[in-house]
């Protein structure tokens, strides 16, 4: 049977199909659906199999992890920045090697369109000394969770599986298994020189991975490697891998190419079987090597002079390789003439904050009380209070602390003490946040922190923060307080507000900027607090009011501009605001931006 | 052997042919985050599989899904790729006019777009919107679209199709009103023949 799925629920459904028992992950696009799905569909089916959110990455990858050590299948998902965040556990873990399967399954985002990097997992891979898989499609993605599991417990090795954004977020028909009753840990056997090696014995856990990678090529790198298009007298050839390798199929066959080029995939492109490979693809008198984002194959390939790809600029050193790019590329490689294509008339609209959502009111005070202040923030929709002016950093998760921390001291040695605004959101702040506050007050820093509590993950579609009672699979779990883990870390000055009252929320930005200029202030928290409107969890309140705009109005553009809300527009022929009743969410918050009193709440009864 | 290649070869092309004429379809729906892309794209998906065709989709996540430019692309046919390259689209599905001309280049020559819109265009349009908001479900404009884009006839299924593949995988409080919707822009397209 088959049926339409995500590419990332065939993964999930694959991991579960696989017998995994315990799978961990944070949320980040466009990793999010797999964890979620394989709760989802673990429930569907009675299994025993667990599914949780971890605190970040590192967390998700440890925890698992001992799963494996205790003789079950596990799975670590993330996306590819979450890697970094697991890289100390990936690292040694590759030398520990593993006991039931173990698989990391880490989605690189080239592009990017959701991410701050457009690094190769790949290249992670590597460096670990582990093989990866690399996905075509979604089925194919699923068949590799299945070859990941045979290869981990095969050589006792972590497995890495890196789908990309087109293979994670693709639809496509998938053929179903069963899903079994998965294996239960047959338990923990000590070996001490192992899972707690010393250096001395680090040293002959690195001589048995060297040789475990090299078996791999050795056996898996030929299976994983063949000819999927071209007839015998192809006078040249192209090496792909992952959803470059789909999009190359595609066009080969548009450009009636298939008789001159013949196409090859590669599986696992690290382990490479460089001499295998060679080999078969001698015949061949160029070859391309197409793969995202890295040289990654390319590089493993000896004869540099026959080889073409990243490393002489046959194809663009960054960037997603969409059919136009590569069809260009492939029309060079076979000596076509180059046919322009036509270019996108106009810009993408950019992102918003949603009608209505929180963070817009407590970006708005923030802007208005501290014209002048820097702003560091950090991962998550709240990105988005760029378009209100007031994010003036986003370097990766939990840095606006330690950034806030690092201005006030940069500001004090130039005898300076501007206001210093960071912003975090919930999820954010349990993820990294926690030991860079603590660092910030030990160390002296003084600036306000605004933590944006609506208690969800919004960004990656509403998953549970350690902030709720509820857990992935729905189960209650506990509550681990925002406020107790602030003043924990040695905050003195800590208030609470709801940013929908513009007044409340200046109010305590004020009182906040004084406690940390006041003597032995330090930084100076709020939590804004107000639940996200997107999230299905939260009681929808019946809507008795809207909100309309007056004759009043003298289109000074406050409301569109400053405030950015997307449900307020202005009219073309009038030049005066109008309110989409559609998408507005009736908050009010506009009411109190309006400078000429010209928005107002009328009942809504009768409409 | 020479025979026997010639055979080969004629049921090739006949298969390719028949692929050509019959079943390869690219189609891309663009709009902006919130308006429904993704569920357009999951009733084609499952049509197509309902039907027995392959089908490849590609959806937008993540950031762009609050309130910018989203795109979907599907593939119906012997494709392997998700996404499609300029000139390529045989048909686009516009949820907001505002998106088009990000997108229009996808368009192939011979294409059809298929425009919600108050406005007045060349292309076929329809103000799915509008509809859909005298409906009392704003937010269904996309499945008016859909009914509308059927009602020509340039897509792999047919209304009776999308009906029962629509009214399979809408949740259960939306279902009537989703069916209403498709049937409010297929019937627009009808009358707008007559």
């Amino acid at each position: 049977m088959k049926k339409i799925l995500l590419g990332n629920e065939a993964i999930a459904r694959g991991l579960l199909e696989n017998g995994c028992c315990f799978a961990a992950s944070y949320p980040g696009t466009p990793a999010s659906e797999i964890l979620s799905s394989f709760v989802q569909m673990a429930k569907a089916a009675e299994s025993p199999a667990m599914g949780e959110w971890s605190i970040n990455e590192k967390v998700a990858f440890e925890t698992a992890l001992a799963v494996s050590y205790s003789g079950g299948r596990a799975a670590t998902s993330m996306k590819q920045v979450g890697l970094n965040v697991a890289c100390d556990p990936l690292m040694s873990s590759a030398y520990t090697g593993v006991k039931g399967g173990f698989l990391v399954i880490s989605a690189d985002d080239p592009g990017p369109h959701s991410s701050q990097t457009e690094q190769d997992s790949r290249m992670m891979a590597m460096m670990a000394k582990i093989p990866v898989l690399d996905p075509s499609s979604p089925q194919e993605a699923k068949e590799m969770v299945q070859l990941g599991f045979q290869i981990s417990e095969e050589f006792e090795i972590p497995v890495m599986i890196r789908p990309t954004t087109r293979v994670c977020h693709s639809r496509q028909g998938v053929g179903l298994g069963e899903i079994p009753t998965p294996a239960i840990p047959t338990g923990f056997l000590k070996d001490p020189q192992r899972w707690a090696a010393t250096p001395r014995y680090r040293l002959v856990l690195h001589r048995q991975l060297n040789q475990k990678i090299d078996a791999i090529a050795e056996k898996y790198g030929k299976k994983a490697f063949s000819k999927i298009l071209g007839g015998k007298n192809a006078s040249q050839c192209i090496l792909s891998s992952g959803v470059a390798l789909a999009h190359t199929y595609d066009l080969l066959k548009e450009l009636k190419l298939e008789n001159q080029i013949a196409l090859y995939q590669v599986k696992m492109p690290y382990p490479l079987n460089g001499k295998d490979i060679l080999e078969k693809i001698n015949p061949h008198k160029d070859i391309l090597v197409i793969e995202e984002t890295d040289p990654v194959m390319e590089m493993q390939l000896a004869q540099r002079d026959r080889i073409k790809g990243r490393m002489d600029n046959s194809i663009p050193p960054q960037g997603e390789l969409i059919p136009d790019v590569l069809e260009e590329c492939i029309r060079k490689f076979a000596g076509k003439a180059r046919e322009t294509k036509p270019a996108p008339a106009g810009r993408p609209r950019r992102p918003t904050l949603c009608p209505g959502c929180p963070h817009r009111a407590a970006f708005y005070a923030i802007r208005q009380t501290f014209p002048n202040g820097i702003y560091p923030s950090d991962i998550g929709c709240y990105t988005l209070g760029l378009n209100l002016g007031a994010v003036d950093t986003v370097l990766c998760m939990g840095a606006t602390i330690s950034q806030a921390a690092g201005f006030y001291h940069a500001y004090r040695m130039k005898g300076e003490f501007p206001p210093i605004v960071a912003t975090i959101g919930d999820s954010t702040f349990y993820h990294a946040g926690l030991p860079p506050l603590v660092n910030a007050v030990h160390n002296g820093a003084k600036f306000i922190l605004v933590l944006l509590d609506n208690s969800t993950t919004a960004m990656t579609g509403n998953q549970p923060t350690p902030g709720m009672e509820v857990l992935a699979d729905g189960r209650r779990g506990k509550a681990v307080s925002m406020e107790d883990l602030v003043r924990a870390s040695g905050v003195e000055s800590l208030s609470v507000v709801d940013p929908y009252s513009l007044e409340d929320m200046t109010r305590a930005l004020k009182e906040a900027d004084k406690a940390c200029r006041s003597e032995g202030g330090g930084v100076a928290a709020i939590i804004s607090r107000h639940p996200c409107l997107m999230d299905q969890g939260v009681e929808k309140k019946k809507r008795t009011e809207r909100v309309e705009i007056s004759d009043d109005c003298i289109g000074c553009r406050v409301c569109t501009d400053d405030f950015e809300c997307p449900a307020i527009e202005m009219e073309p022929d009038t030049g005066l605001a109008r309110i989409d009743q559609t998408i507005c969410s009736a908050c009010g918050v506009c009411i109190q931006v309006c400078p000429q009193s010209a928005i107002n709440k009328v009942s809504s009864s009768g409409f | 052997m020479s025979f026997g290649l010639l055979i080969l070869g004629i049921q090739s092309i006949l298969v390719i042919s028949n692929f050509e004429v019959f079943m390869n379809l690219q189609i891309a729906i663009t709009g902006r985050g919130g308006q429904g892309v993704l569920f357009l794209t999951r009733i084609l998906s499952e049509c197509a599989l309902q039907i027995g065709l392959d089908v490849i989709a590609s959806e937008t996540h993540g950031m762009a899904m609050r309130g910018g430019s989203v795109i979907s692309t599907l593939k119906v046919g012997s494709f392997r790729g998700p996404l499609i390259g300029s000139g390529q689209a045989d048909v686009m599905l516009v949820l907001d006019p505002g998106s088009y001309a990000t997108f229009a280049n996808l368009l192939s020559s011979n294409g059809i777009a298929f425009v919600n819109t108050a406005s007045s265009t060349d292309l076929p349009h329809i103000d799915a919107t509008d509809l859909a908001a005298k409906m009392g479900s704003p937010l269904m404009s996309n499945l008016v679209l859909l009914g509308f884009a059927l009602g020509h006839d340039r897509l792999f299924c047919k209304y009776g199709q999308v009906e029962e593949t629509a009214g399979k995988i809408s949740p259960p409080r939306f279902k009537d009103a989703n069916l209403q919707a498709l049937r409010l822009g297929y019937s627009a397209s009808q009358k707008e023949k007559a």
